[in-house]
């Protein structure tokens, strides 16, 4: 595979940053750092992974289904995450969550029809004392009313998202 | 060995050396601590949680399967807390467990039944819904329900750590954790099967066995397999004759743990449709069914008739039939045939190594040498391919005990990845050998095992680069069959009596060997048993006489004029010798309607010729094997009740004449075995077979898995 | 950036360059006293540091408030193999976000606390594990290294004194569990987050099978100024074996929820009253969970209570990682018990038994419970079910989700019993399993 000269030299940067003989260390970053890019983990990329740091594929699918961030198949262009656990729950997350599955009319784990937009319940993003918090793709935004939530949709739906934590 | 150190536990005052692990300390003293996870020889894992105990001036409860024994430590593993935490996690392990016991093949044999019954709680409390995922395929032989797992890892690491195969992984997390193979739907790996025995639970289930019957339907017959030379114990599961399956729950052989693909599963050929259960004689050129009484009079007539006119006998022995066999055959040949024509298809040159070996004592390894060596070297074998047993030994040594290992061999092997090795081709393993004296020297003892590259005079040079090392050094000269060792040893040789006695100690003659006898257009009879050169060369016969024992119409048996129809091991009683000399013993389990085990074939030949080869009967032979041949004076009880017991082969010279030409291995893979391979249905199904030699090795390992015990 | 006003009462140690332009910049480091403390520690022996930070009484402040100095001096020196220095920012305890801060704010200060841990044990290597959400960190905490490598601090021959030391980000991929030391290490090592067997512990036997020392963010961030002040110093803001200040994350119903830093010690309802501004639209207070997430909560009435870890432990709660989640007489117990529930058996790796069945199980009586289909049986249940989860886990997270899980059911049991009361219970739909 071939991924981005960008990536391609974090990738190189990564396998140099272990000591000698542990490059199976840069496993678990660069199948984050390449779904960032491809999208999702393929098995394509599993293979890909396994063959540059030195470990078989059986060692990499292991780590996929562990970590909660990487996902076998693909998702929207913005994965929205509502974190709903306590502290953004006892001040409206679960609310929330709600408003978003009805006005995106989709249901945890989902993706709008135009491949836009993947609505997920997630667990606690560090933002708890400025709940309810939720995270576009990497970006965090904090004390989300269902207003300011409906006006970020919007954004990326219009384009006018523009990538800034709140 | 260090001081012991005192300990009590539920009021037993108990000593163990310092180190032990409290279950194993338990266990010796008679008191059991369930567990799950824990399993001799791998490593610790503390998952399952069953083997907490009570430790006093502890407040927690302690996991005993990781805490070892300390001086002064008091411990309850019945107490009322103890018990109730066994309750509770075997409450646990149910809430997701599908409980279909009544259709499970682990029924009736599955440790979370006894576990469950021995201390778990008489009714259930969880009313939600379990999780439920379907069955997966996951090769021919191996299935996986998840929702059944336990998730007690020995799977994971018989095949990892056990094997070095590496092909099963865990995935998800948390409720949904389950076991993964290597190829994300399906499995590539040796098919051992391993996963399946070790599995506590119906788990994973085998192809070939699945929903085919009840475990207490069988009986279970623990027997030596008949594939390769390394003389695993099989336990067969036969009901109502048939076998139904084989594995090695009870690790009572010499393989503890360990079986492949062969011993597990390829049992499959004694049923295989193509089996010849009648006698056949050749009528107007061809082979026709008959009775065995004229199948065997036409024989007797023959052999009667060219013994009276002094005619020409050939005789091709077996590396699969019993010592008893192989025994009574050469008598058969020389004494009542009156011939030395005798040979078998050689797959190491044993011979030539005995008689290097003149002179020196403990100079043979065992089987149990392998695991506990401090080094081994080893020259040209895909150990993992053809004697799978003896890499299983390696490798758990390496793991256990940090044995060094080094291997020459031509191509990559899967002792690559923790061995020292070097590549040599056929025929430059000496140059090899040199570039390692320096580390092999520094070793304080060696076992050397080597396979047919060296042979003839190469053997002798291995001996004198041996002895030139200064170090205690033991050999194992490999061989590919069940009884290829045994061949050897009971003289179906053409210069060798039983017992490596040169013929002229009888005043005979050496006789033609196996290639002569092959090329030979003046014998008046050829006599195979239990071979099928005819696979790999050209028989020329002419007008010989071709009487073929076998199980199937082979190449060979297709060019017979009397065909009799042979038992497999698996069908008889005997002893078979593995390829580090140890005699273990055939348990009849199957039984073969219409084929007769190739002794009672001699023994009838014998009667219907009138000639008198000494007692018929398996046992008597063998009490006169120990008699005679030397090195088979073996302590009979350890094999009756499923021993193995090392023959010491005489300490002397051999009168071997070198021919290194008639050493050829057929160079099998873990999915070939000649004529018996090529009749298991099983063996060619799945996706490895056939198989080849020197592949790159799965996946490298830098160290021993951590955490490691030994066995 | 600030994502809430300070407080007055704030006690700015680790967070004093909090709010300063380009506070992350090195510029600014080095204008407020960066880098001098490394200086000192280059100067002095092992000993001194490690004696200096056991003066300080600073407690690990990830959750288990192990004495650091003591953590310091397990770790063998010159044992001939290489020993690594790691920062736990999995930041994952729900009510926590404060290494997140320190990282925005002020990531040179972590960086100099893990030279100084890397001096004191002649390391030459070192990883800051963030959590995989926070990407944009790693972007800022790499900007810091360059800068370092750029000012000599990092890299070979640090100031002169022959020492090498190179310090490298790592980003996890979600997994609370990645939190626990041990199982950080097998996912800095390429693999599943699963904890290890200790003994060995990481101290000895941590990263890459070599002698480690591995501390929480904050607790890191407190050593340059411990050096520079010393140590008795900084004790001296806490209590006696509470040494120092720690970030206090307050989240819930408040008027003014922020990351607050504060002496150890410092009373809970001031906290509450002083600092967050009350509680929001004047209701009364409820219950406190003082910890994260796991910690067992504080009923209105025990909320009296110093915010240390001795007080908490004493009053059978935790000080945790200092998150905070104040609640009000709104809330509904029920919910919060199952929402906390559903996280531990979200997050449980499934090694053991215990964990992975025990909040499973909890999780489904729970939801069914919450759903209204409760039945008097499962109070009792619940309770049992984590009392035998608790204590017989591998490793601590099984804890973490039976201590909260009893205490909600202990001290509202009344709450739990008005559910059984409730209307008619709806008809439930049988979970699908999601593999």
């Amino acid at each position: 595979m071939t991924f981005s000269p960008a990536l391609e030299e974090r990738f190189a940067k990564l396998l140099t940053s272990y000591p000698p003989g542990r490059t199976r260390s840069a496993v678990v970053p660069m199948l984050l750092y390449a779904q960032d890019e491809v999208g999702y983990v393929s098995r394509e990329l599993i293979d890909e992974v396994a063959k540059r740091c030195g470990v078989t594929s059986l060692q990499v699918d292991e780590v996929i289904g562990y970590y909660s961030m990487l996902h076998r198949h693909p998702i929207g262009k913005y994965n929205v995450q509502i974190c709903t656990n306590i502290s953004c729950q006892a001040v409206g997350a679960e609310e929330l969550m709600e408003h978003a599955s009805r006005t995106l009319k989709i249901a945890n784990r989902q993706t709008t029809s135009d491949g836009l937009i993947t609505l997920e319940e997630v667990e606690c993003i560090g933002a708890c004392s400025w709940a309810p918090a939720i995270q576009i793709n990497y970006d965090f935004h904090h004390r989300i009313t269902p207003e300011r939530f409906d006006q970020l949709i919007a954004a990326l739906r219009d384009g006018s998202y523009e990538k800034k934590a709140s | 060995m260090a001081d012991p150190v005192h300990f009590t536990i539920d009021g037993h005052q108990l000593e163990a050396q310092p180190g032990t692990l409290l279950i194993n300390a338990a266990k010796q003293a008679g008191i059991e601590i369930p567990a799950f996870c824990y399993y001799d020889g791998l490593t610790l894992q503390a998952a399952c949680r069953m083997c907490l105990v009570e430790v006093e001036k502890t407040p927690k409860l302690q996991v005993a399967c990781t805490l070892p024994v300390a001086e002064g430590m008091v411990v309850h593993t019945d107490s009322d807390t103890v018990r109730k935490a066994r309750k509770g996690t075997l409450e646990f392990l149910l809430t997701n467990h599908p409980l279909d016991c009544p259709v499970c093949d682990k029924g009736g044999e599955c440790e979370l039944q006894d576990m469950v019954f021995r201390y778990g709680a008489g009714e259930s409390r969880f009313v939600e819904t379990k999780l439920h995922v379907d069955e997966k395929q996951w090769s021919p032989v191996v299935f996986y329900d998840a929702p059944r797992c336990i998730l007690c890892y020995r799977c994971v690491r018989i095949c990892n750590e056990g094997l070095g195969v590496n092909a099963l992984g865990i995935g998800n997390r948390g409720a949904s954790s389950e076991i993964v193979p290597n190829m994300g739907d399906h499995l590539a790996c040796d098919e051992c099967g391993a996963c399946i025995d070790i599995c506590p639970v119906g788990a994973l289930t085998s192809g070939t066995y699945r929903y085919k019957t009840r475990p207490w339907e069988m009986e279970h017959v623990g027997t030596i397999c008949t594939h390769c030379s390394n003389g695993c114990k099989t336990t067969l599961g036969v009901r109502n004759g048939g076998i139904v399956r084989a594995n090695n729950r009870d690790r009572s052989g010499i393989n503890g743990e360990f079986l492949c693909i062969k011993g597990r599963y390829a049992f499959d050929f004694t049923c295989h449709p193509d089996r010849v259960t009648a006698p056949m004689v050749r009528v107007n050129g061809e082979l026709k069914p008959v009775s065995w009484a004229v199948a065997l009079a036409t024989v007797a007539k023959k052999f009667s008739e060219l013994k009276a006119r002094k005619g020409k006998f050939g005789v091709i022995g077996s590396n699969h039939t019993t010592n008893e066999e192989n025994y009574l055959l050469q008598k058969f040949a020389r004494k009542v045939l009156g011939t030395s024509n005798i040979d078998h298809h050689r797959t190491g040159d044993v011979a030539t190594l005995l008689d290097a070996l003149s002179g020196k004592t403990a100079a043979l390894a065992t089987m149990a040498d392998l695991y506990d060596a401090k080094a081994a070297l080893v020259i040209d074998s895909d150990l993992a391919q053809e004697q799978p047993l003896i890499a299983f030994q390696l490798r758990a040594n390496w793991r256990h005990h940090k044995a060094h290992v080094y291997c020459v061999t031509p191509g990559p092997v899967r002792e690559d990845n923790y061995a020292t090795t070097v590549r040599a081709a056929l025929g430059q393993e000496f140059d090899a050998l040199e570039s390692l004296r320096a580390k092999l020297a520094g070793e304080p003892q060696l076992v050397i095992i080597f396979g047919a590259a060296i042979k003839g005079d190469a053997i002798r040079s291995l001996v004198a680069f041996g002895d030139s090392l200064n170090v205690a050094v033991k050999y194992v000269c490999l061989v590919d069959y069940s009884n290829s060792r045994g061949a050897s040893d009971m003289g179906v040789l053409p210069d060798l009596l039983p017992g490596y006695h040169g013929v002229a100690e009888a005043g005979l003659e050496p006789g033609l060997n196996y290639d002569q006898m092959l090329a030979s257009n003046e014998l008046d009879a050829l006599w195979i048993v239990g071979s099928n050169p005819a696979a790999r060369q050209k028989i020329s016969r002419q007008n010989a006489f071709v009487v073929v024992q076998d199980l199937f119409l082979t190449e060979t048996a297709r060019l017979a004029d009397v065909f009799l129809p042979a038992a497999s091991a698996y069908e008889k009683t005997g002893t078979v010798t593995n390829v580090t000399g140890e005699v273990q013993k055939l348990v009849r389990g199957a039984k073969a309607m219409g084929p007769k085990s190739d002794l009672e074939i001699f023994t009838l030949l014998a009667k219907e010729m009138r000639e008198d080869i000494g007692a018929g009967k398996t046992e008597a032979v063998f009490q006169e094997i120990r008699k005679t041949v030397r090195g088979y004076d073996v302590p009979f009880p350890i094999i009756e009740t499923g021993g193995a017991v090392p023959t010491v082969p005489l300490n002397g010279r051999v009168p071997v004449e070198s021919r290194p030409e008639l050493i050829r291995s057929a160079r099998n893979t873990l999915y070939t075995s000649g004529t018996l391979g090529r009749f298991s249905a099983m063996l060619n199904s799945v996706l490895e077979s056939p198989g080849t030699l020197y592949n790159e090795p799965p996946t490298p390992e830098p160290e021993p898995p951590v955490g490691t015990v030994t066995g | 950036m600030l994502y809430n006003e300070p407080n007055p009462l704030e006690v700015k140690i680790v967070t004093r360059r909090f709010g300063m332009e380009n506070s992350a910049s090195i510029d600014a480091y080095l204008a407020t006293d960066g880098y001098l403390a490394i200086r000192k520690a280059l100067e002095m022996t092992p000993e001194a540091i490690i004696d200096e930070l056991k003066t300080s009484s600073l407690r690990g402040r990830g959750g288990a408030g192990f004495p650091t100095g003591m953590k310091w001096s397990f770790v063998p020196r010159n044992t001939g193999k290489p020993s690594y220095i790691i920062c736990n920012s999995d930041e994952s305890e729900p009510g926590t976000c404060k290494d997140r801060l320190l990282m925005e704010n002020d990531p040179h200060q972590l960086i100099e606390g893990m030279l100084i841990a890397g001096k004191t044990v002649a390391s030459n290597k070192g990883y800051i594990f963030i959590r995989g959400e926070y990407r944009y960190l790693i972007e800022i905490v790499d900007r810091a290294l360059a800068e370092a490598y750029a000012h000599g601090f990092l890299g070979k021959n640090i100031l002169g004194s022959g020492w090498d030391f190179d310090l490298y980000t790592h980003t996890g991929a979600g997994a609370y569990e990645c939190g626990e030391e041990s199982a950080l290490l097998e996912s800095l090592e390429g693999k599943r987050g699963i904890p290890r067997l200790k003994p060995p512990f990481p101290a000895v036997v941590g990263a890459f099978q070599s002698p480690t020392i591995l501390n929480n963010c904050e607790t890191f961030s407190a050593v340059p100024v411990i050096l520079r002040d010393g140590g008795p110093a900084f004790a001296a803001l806490g209590t006696p074996k509470n040494g120092g200040t720690r970030m206090f994350c307050v989240s819930g119903h408040v008027n003014k929820p922020g990351v607050y830093e504060l002496p150890l010690g410092f009373p809970l309802m001031r906290l509450i009253n002083e600092v967050c501004g009350g509680m929001r639209n004047d209701k009364r207070l409820k219950l406190v969970i003082p910890g994260g997430s796991s910690s067992p909560c504080l009923k209105a009435e025990e909320c009296d209570i110093p915010l240390d870890f001795d007080s908490l432990a004493k009053a059978k709660s935790m000080a945790g990682s200092g998150g905070l989640v104040i609640l009000d007489e709104d809330t509904d117990v029920v919910a919060v018990a199952l929402r906390t529930i559903k996280f531990y058996a979200h997050e449980s790796c499934g090694w053991c038994i215990p964990c992975r069945e025990g909040t499973t199980w909890l999780k489904k009586i729970l939801t069914r419970f919450h759903d209204g289909a409760g039945k008097p049986g499962d109070i009792p249940l619940i309770e049992e079910l984590s009392n035998n989860m608790f204590g017989r886990t591998f490793c601590a997270l099984g804890d973490a989700a039976a201590m909260p899980t009893t205490a909600f059911i202990t001290k509202f049991r009344d709450e739990f019993e008005a559910y059984l009361k409730r209307t008619a219970p709806p008809v439930t739909t049988p979970e699908l399993a999601v593999v």
